[in-house]
């Protein structure tokens, strides 16, 4: 005997339309499946519709917060398929402003746990503390959350002594906070009850399905993008991944707080050794790569992003591909969200556990089709495969 | 129990909100803000409405040849337009577009 209960898809734990159909036993969840495919925005088919230039700033609204590791992946992509080279004060100034984006996304979530779990004060702490971060991105790339500050061929602006020095002294004073909030994630009776041992995913789990980013890591993967596939200066940059082998909600909390703390680091490291030089690759507005293909992979706040173009030797890309974070990790929340053997999921933790993978929904819709009758069909990569589609 | 301590002493400390309609925070100089266009500049070459990826930027006709229209509730504030200008005749500024009821007031020509 058991009983479907859905969340979503409007509920008031998780802003975006996401349904997560539970079957419950009681107060336990036995089967869990998540249906996100209620905001399709078809950004990649709209890609094909723009220039390689416009598209920037397509790639730039698919994911309002981790807009930067959008921008990012996006010109590494397009420079790599028709070899723009980049002067290397540009790739620092990017992994600045990328380390930067990635704190803001940190912090948010550290707000949207603490709201979860019911801890009304730290929320408001964490997106008191994330304006400092907008204020710095606003400082320095002219736009508070959509940035516009990666282009083909570089980046816009440079980053001058006196925003360095406001730069690092604002990041100093975030970092005795963050250190605070470490400190009271590890202690905290409230934070502890709600997440330690919550959303279990074991290492083999997380690597059989995939797992990218912080989840990955806090089920003792040493899995990060920065480290496994440099695409910046980060092999000139040091810095530790986090890594955490509690394999729980309150790993993957302390993964994110920490990894906030590693980039305050870079950005402070990038700052003092950022070689000087020119900051942008001329690059005509519209211009036609060789036809080819190119796939490029970046460590955004949430995980691995992925990004492949093709090319025909047009003004335009043929195809373009975005594989986001949360994609990748849905199958692990899915895992996280059943009950097995001792391991019981209550329906107070779903929001907890849904929410430890930071889901990000608007990035990750996947085709839906719905005939006449009101039936809807997902398609999945081969039947895709089979149908061959004539454009 | 960390943040009780920290709690207590922000009731005495400055507020961290704004307050927003009576006062503003000050934009820093770099905000990407709304567009202006000096016509007497402009030689009609059309680059930025070929660039402009929101379509933001309409084709109008004058005496003197082809003249862009900038409609600033569909600009997305790129600046695409602002760095192909070859004449320098789109102008960067850091203010906000105002709330408006009537889209045409948006209009910059």
């Amino acid at each position: 005997m058991g009983l479907y209960l859905p969340v979503g898809p409007q509920h008031p734990i998780h802003p975006e339309a996401t349904l997560i159909k539970l079957k419950v036993e009681g107060e336990h969840v036995v089967d869990a499946d998540i249906d996100a495919s209620f905001v399709h925005r078809g950004i990649e088919k709209a890609l094909e519709r723009k220039t390689y230039v416009q598209g920037l700033f397509l790639a730039e609204r698919i994911c309002g917060i981790c807009n930067v590791a959008h921008t990012t992946c996006y010109t590494l992509n397009v420079e790599g398929l028709a070899g723009i080279e980049v002067p290397q004060r540009a790739l620092w100034l990017r992994l600045i402003v990328e380390e930067l984006a990635r704190v803001s996304s940190h912090l948010l979530w550290l707000g949207l746990l603490a709201h979860v779990v019911g801890f009304e004060s730290l929320f408001m702490l964490a997106f008191r503390d994330r304006e400092v971060v907008l204020d710095l991105m606003e400082e320095i790339t002219g736009g508070r959350v959509t940035s516009g500050y990666n282009v083909i061929g570089g980046v816009r602006r440079d980053i001058d002594a006196a925003t360095a020095y406001k730069i690092k002294s604002s990041l100093a004073k975030l970092k005795e906070r963050v250190v605070k909030y470490r400190r009271l994630l590890e202690e905290d009776p409230i934070v502890r009850a709600r997440t330690v041992g919550v959303g279990y995913l074991s290492p083999s789990e997380a690597r059989e399905l995939l797992a990218v980013g912080p989840v990955a890591r806090a089920s003792g993967i040493a899995y990060d993008i920065r480290v496994n596939d440099p695409y910046l200066v980060h092999e000139e940059v040091p810095f530790n991944p986090v890594v955490y082998d509690t394999c729980d909600a309150w790993g993957r909390a302390m993964v994110r707080v920490g990894e906030i703390l590693e980039s305050i680091e870079m950005i402070v490291y990038a700052l003092d050794h950022a070689p000087s030089g020119e900051i942008r690759a001329r690059v005509p507005p519209i211009f036609r790569p060789p036809p080819g293909e190119n796939v490029t992979r970046v460590e955004a706040p949430r995980g691995e992003l992925l990004h492949y173009v093709r090319s025909d030797g047009s003004e335009k890309p043929y195809r373009y591909k975005v594989r986001t974070p949360t994609l990748a990790n849905l199958p692990a929340a899915i895992s996280m969200l059943k009950s097995r053997g001792d391991r019981v999921v209550h329906i107070a933790d779903v929001p907890v556990i849904f929410g430890s993978i930071d889901p990000c929904i608007c990035c990750t819709a996947r085709v839906l089709v719905v005939n006449e009758k009101g039936a809807a069909k997902e398609f999945q990569l081969d039947e895709l495969a089979a149908k061959r589609w004539a454009r | 129990m960390a943040l009780v301590f920290d709690v207590i002493t922000n009731l005495f400390r400055k507020r961290a909100t704004v307050l927003y309609p009576e006062e503003r925070k000050e934009e820093p100089g770099t905000f990407r803000g709304v567009l202006g266009f000096e016509r007497s500049l402009c030689i009609g070459c059309g680059l930025c409405w070929r660039v402009c990826p929101a379509s933001a930027i309409e084709a109008s006709r004058d005496e003197k040849g082809a003249r862009p229209v900038f409609h600033l509730d569909r600009c997305i504030y790129c600046y695409l337009c602002v760095e192909v200008c070859p004449r320098k005749a789109i102008k960067a500024s850091s203010r906000r577009a105002p709330a408006v009821e009537d889209k045409r007031k948006l209009e910059v020509s």
